[in-house]
């Protein structure tokens, strides 16, 4: 059983690398907004795939 | 249309004839059509000309695929049209523009007319329209967008302009200094929490090793190791997270007050240092789980509750927003020069161009324009605005450039009183009185006299328990329990409620909602429709076609209430049509001289041609016009606007209610805009304009009635029209007043609180500051920015029937509560006794304290507060 206490450090260690991992992105502002991010991924797109339609849409203007 | 219009002549066909044609629906925001802007020719339609731009927009910049989005805002884009060029003023740079460390400036914008995803995916799409602009977020729930531009390669009012053009009218925000202080403390906390949450869970698993070990046996090394393991881990969660309960228990020893972080700290620092003895001394139980595990459940709870009270401190600012910066002011050679809004005072004379907001009160000292008061007011018309007529801060002018001579600025403004009446009430409000706040200062001396009378008693019989049962006692009547039922409740019912449609800012509306109390309702877009129709057609049917045919290219309120009426008919062309500003449209349609508009106009100008009225005339309309009625516009009895005071508007400028004998005892008539319609000189038809009922008002107001609510209407209408409106309605005649300002809906508010709380329902901004000083106040659907601001609920569904949903969802979260709060102290009371006769020592504490927390936990969780599913 003696390993425990090499294995219990190392643990708490790891959980120490989380709880800076948590801080740095709170600090970061990565949880000031909850709200629009989970919005936003739905819309995101490749910027190439609004280029073509960036020609396409010209021939509309006039509507 | 209008059921509950006493049906006395013949009524007017409008729901059946409007679905004859399936209705065009817009190419941008998919409601329907106008009839009267369809273009055949054109392969796609707009409902308004801000439709059409950002659908050019959109297009130009191949952002079509705004189209393909699931979600689209449903509602036509409207943009202010300013030039936003108080935005490029050196003035407004010092106080809200930001540098960013690469070169690049931010600011930090309130967008008007946010409201879905689709927003979010349209303003962060800015950069691509507009070059030079290189960041765009908004934070969806909060309006607010962070845009990073390259001030040298575009300037900031280019920027709000292509905002404008999208429909979403920016204003710089005010708040930065507070939002950064906010940033910061909202950050601490969740860095709190989770720093004590990984913490806890730590101790609680050496914990259980440390329980498991107690029954099957554990060498005592390992054991010892455990133990040691937990102090390691309890004392940064103490001094680090746990501080807050220590300096604010002693922030209210130095003020001697009784405060719930007392007993809290208590328990801590008693458990903790009791824990580190027998650690080590290596005897008796450690309580390092329970203490850490508290610790972070309490600042869990904290932390929702405060969440919840932030939203509601956003009001102030945001109407702080809404008004200009700055103005120009001409000097007496006639020279302008721009300076800040903080630096005009009463005698100067402004220049206010077409585009622009005033920015202090005053009086029109030359010129003629439109004036666009809907922040004021919520109207959305333009009001008629010549020499000599009083114009306020935060206003619109629309139309032409006009002097304007300050009379009041800076704080005496009437936008600036109201909104510290809005600030005032709400700081009233602020020191939330919560159930469990309300219990929590009896509860502390309780325990810490139970704790000192225990610790005295057992040291006489057995000094070695003394301790060990006084801590026991702290520890099981901990106040966690207690301290989560509330937060937790309410959390739970706040999302369950926005399921349903109904958005709640603050716990504590729920509280008032649950008992019946006094309910005050605005008229004008509350209690009706908020927007013109004809309800009331009196005549022959034959002029209709007519009528429509002069008013089918008119963007008259009234003439798209004509259009909405009779749009399917086939009408001729006109052969010329004519408008008057503020009385009506005259013009020849197949042959014949038609005029339509107020009484007065039609009387001025319907002439038949050729000759006099004849005999035969007279004979087929009664009511021929042998000489001028009454057409005085400054009559008692004129109809005034709801939302707006006595403000005058163009559309009734110099229009005459029907007549004495008519608006007395005819009930909702007395409402109506007449408009009367004359051919070859003749008058044929008479119409009556006015604001429909909501569909399901009735229904809702008898629910609440039979609930036990004193309900009243609270209107900037005329008396008489309120009067009838509320009969029709169930009110008796003194629950209704009519023709008040918004200092005096405040006033009858405050008077009413102080019999009991008082529960204000509107949607203008002349209800704000009632709203914002009523005990609860709610903004409907469809209502001013403004007023949704300051409110504490939001309805989201047209109608008041959420009402019903509102306060039953209430009452039932109020039981959820009161539940919580009867079990926690129940079981506070039974542990209490037990470790007080040395029943229980510290270490079983520990195990039931967390479960009677999580039992309250799971019944807030569970307990069905709202019907979330109501579609």
């Amino acid at each position: 059983m003696s390993i425990i206490y090499l294995v219990l450090p190392l643990a708490l260690l790891v959980v120490l690398l989380g709880v800076l991992a948590f801080l740095w992105a709170t600090r970061r502002g990565q949880y000031d907004d909850l709200d629009t991010p989970a919005i936003r991924v739905l819309h995101d797109d490749a910027p190439g795939a609004s280029a073509p339609d960036h020609y396409a849409g010209q021939t509309e203007t006039r509507g | 249309m209008a059921p509950a219009v006493p049906d006395r002549a013949s009524s007017v066909g409008a729901p059946t004839t409007r679905v004859a044609v399936p209705p065009v629906s817009c190419a941008h925001c998919a409601l329907p059509v106008p009839r009267g802007l369809m273009d055949d020719a054109a392969p796609r339609q707009f409902c308004c000309a801000g439709c059409r731009t950002a659908y050019a927009i959109l297009r130009e910049h191949g952002l079509g695929q705004y189209y393909e989005l699931p979600e689209r805002r449903d509602r036509p884009v409207t943009t202010s049209g300013r030039t936003f060029d108080e935005f490029d003023h050196p003035a407004f740079h010092a106080l809200y523009v930001k540098a960013t460390g690469n070169g690049l400036s931010r600011v930090e914008l309130y967008l008007e007319g946010v409201h879905c995803g689709s927003c979010v995916w349209l303003v962060e799409r800015v950069p691509l329209i507009l070059p030079g602009v290189a960041r765009a977020e908004l934070n969806v729930r909060r309006a607010l967008a962070t845009v990073e531009w390259d001030s040298a390669a575009v300037p900031l009012s280019r920027v709000a302009r292509t905002l404008d053009s999208l429909g979403y009218p920016p204003h710089p925000f005010r708040g930065m200094r507070r939002e950064e202080l906010r940033r910061r403390e909202d950050r601490a906390a969740l860095a709190r929490i989770g720093v004590s949450g990984a913490l806890a869970a730590n101790v609680m698993l050496a914990a259980l090793a440390l329980y498991s070990g107690w029954w099957s046996g554990m060498e005592a090394p390992i054991a010892r190791f455990f133990r040691w393991m937990s102090l390691a881990l309890a004392t940064p969660a103490l001094i680090g997270p746990g501080r807050v309960f220590f300096q604010s228990a002693w922030a209210a020893l130095r003020t001697r007050t009784l405060h719930m972080d007392l007993p809290i700290a208590i328990a801590l620092g008693a458990g903790f240092v009791r824990g580190a003895i027998n650690t080590v001394t290596d005897t008796g139980p450690i309580y390092f789980d329970g203490v850490v595990m508290l610790v972070f459940l309490l600042l869990c709870g904290r932390y929702l509750q405060q969440r919840g009270q932030r939203a509601a401190a956003d009001a102030a600012e945001l109407l702080y927003s809404l008004t200009p910066a700055t103005a120009r002011v001409l000097s007496a050679d006639g020279v302008a020069r721009e300076v800040p809004a903080e630096a005009i005072v009463p005698g100067d004379l402004l220049e206010v161009r077409s585009g622009e907001s005033l920015a202090a009160d005053g009086v029109v000292a030359s010129g003629e324009s439109a004036v666009n008061v809907a922040l004021l007011t919520g109207e959305s018309h333009p009001v008629f605005t010549r020499q000599g007529d009083k114009v306020f801060a935060g206003t619109l002018n629309v139309a032409s450039p006009i002097r304007v001579r300050v009379t009041e600025a800076g704080e005496e403004r009437r936008v600036a009183r109201i909104l510290r009446q809005v600030e005032e009430s709400a700081g009233r409000r602020a020191p939330v009185v919560q159930l469990a706040d309300r219990l929590a200062g009896w509860f502390t001396a309780v325990v810490v006299a139970l704790a000192v009378t225990a610790f005295l008693f057992w040291t006489g019989r057995d000094p070695e328990q003394a301790i060990d049962n006084a801590i026991a006692l702290l520890v099981v009547t901990c106040p966690c329990a207690l301290a989560l039922a509330t937060p937790l409740a309410v959390t739970a019912a706040i999302g369950r409620a926005a399921r349903a449609g109904i958005f709640i800012k603050g716990g504590e509306a729920l509280e008032t909602l649950s008992k019946p109390a006094t309910l005050f309702l605005d008229k004008t877009g509350t209690l009706t429709e908020g927007r013109t129709s004809l309800v009331h057609w009196e005549g022959a049917e034959w002029p209709k076609p007519l009528v429509l045919a002069l008013e089918r290219e008119s963007t008259h309120p009234l003439a798209a209430a004509v259009r909405a009426a009779f749009g399917n008919q086939p009408a001729p062309v006109p052969e010329w049509s004519r408008h008057v500003i503020g009385g009506g449209v005259e013009g020849r349609v197949s042959g014949h001289q038609i005029v339509v508009g107020s009484p007065k106009f039609v009387t001025s100008h319907a002439r038949p041609e050729g000759a006099p009225a004849t005999e035969e005339a007279l004979r087929r309309a009664p009511w021929l016009i042998t000489g001028a009625p009454r057409t005085d516009p400054s009559s008692p009895s004129a109809p005034r606007d709801d939302r707006g005071g006595t403000a005058p508007r163009e559309d009734r400028g110099g229009t005459a209610p029907w007549g004495d004998d008519e608006i007395e005892g005819t009930g909702i008539d007395g409402a109506l805009t007449p408009v009367w319609v004359a051919v070859d000189g003749v008058v044929v038809a008479r119409a009556g304009f006015g604001d429909a009922l909501r569909c399901d008002t009735r229904e809702a107001l008898d629910a609440l009635r039979a609930r036990g609510w004193r309900l009243g209407i609270l209107s900037g209408d005329d008396e008489h029209v309120v009067r009838a409106v509320g009969s029709t309605l169930g009110f008796a005649p003194g629950e209704c007043r009519g023709g008040l300002t918004p200092e005096d809906k405040l006033h009858a508010v405050e008077r009413a609180r102080m019999s009991g709380p008082v529960v204000m329902v509107g949607d203008g901004v002349n209800d704000a500051a009632a709203i914002a000083a009523a005990t609860v106040g709610i903004g409907v659907h469809g209502g001013a920015e403004a007023c949704l601001a300051t409110a504490d609920i939001y309805l989201t569904k047209p109608g008041l029937s959420s009402l019903i949903e509102l306060t039953q969802g209430s009452r039932r979260t109020m039981a959820i509560i009161r539940r919580g709060i009867a079990f926690s102290l129940a079981y506070n009371v039974v542990g209490a006794t037990l470790a007080v006769v040395g029943a229980i020592n510290p270490l079983i504490a520990a195990v039931l304290m967390p479960a009677s927390s999580l039992t309250v936990l799971l019944a807030a969780w569970r307990g069905r507060s709202f019907a979330g599913e109501a579609a």
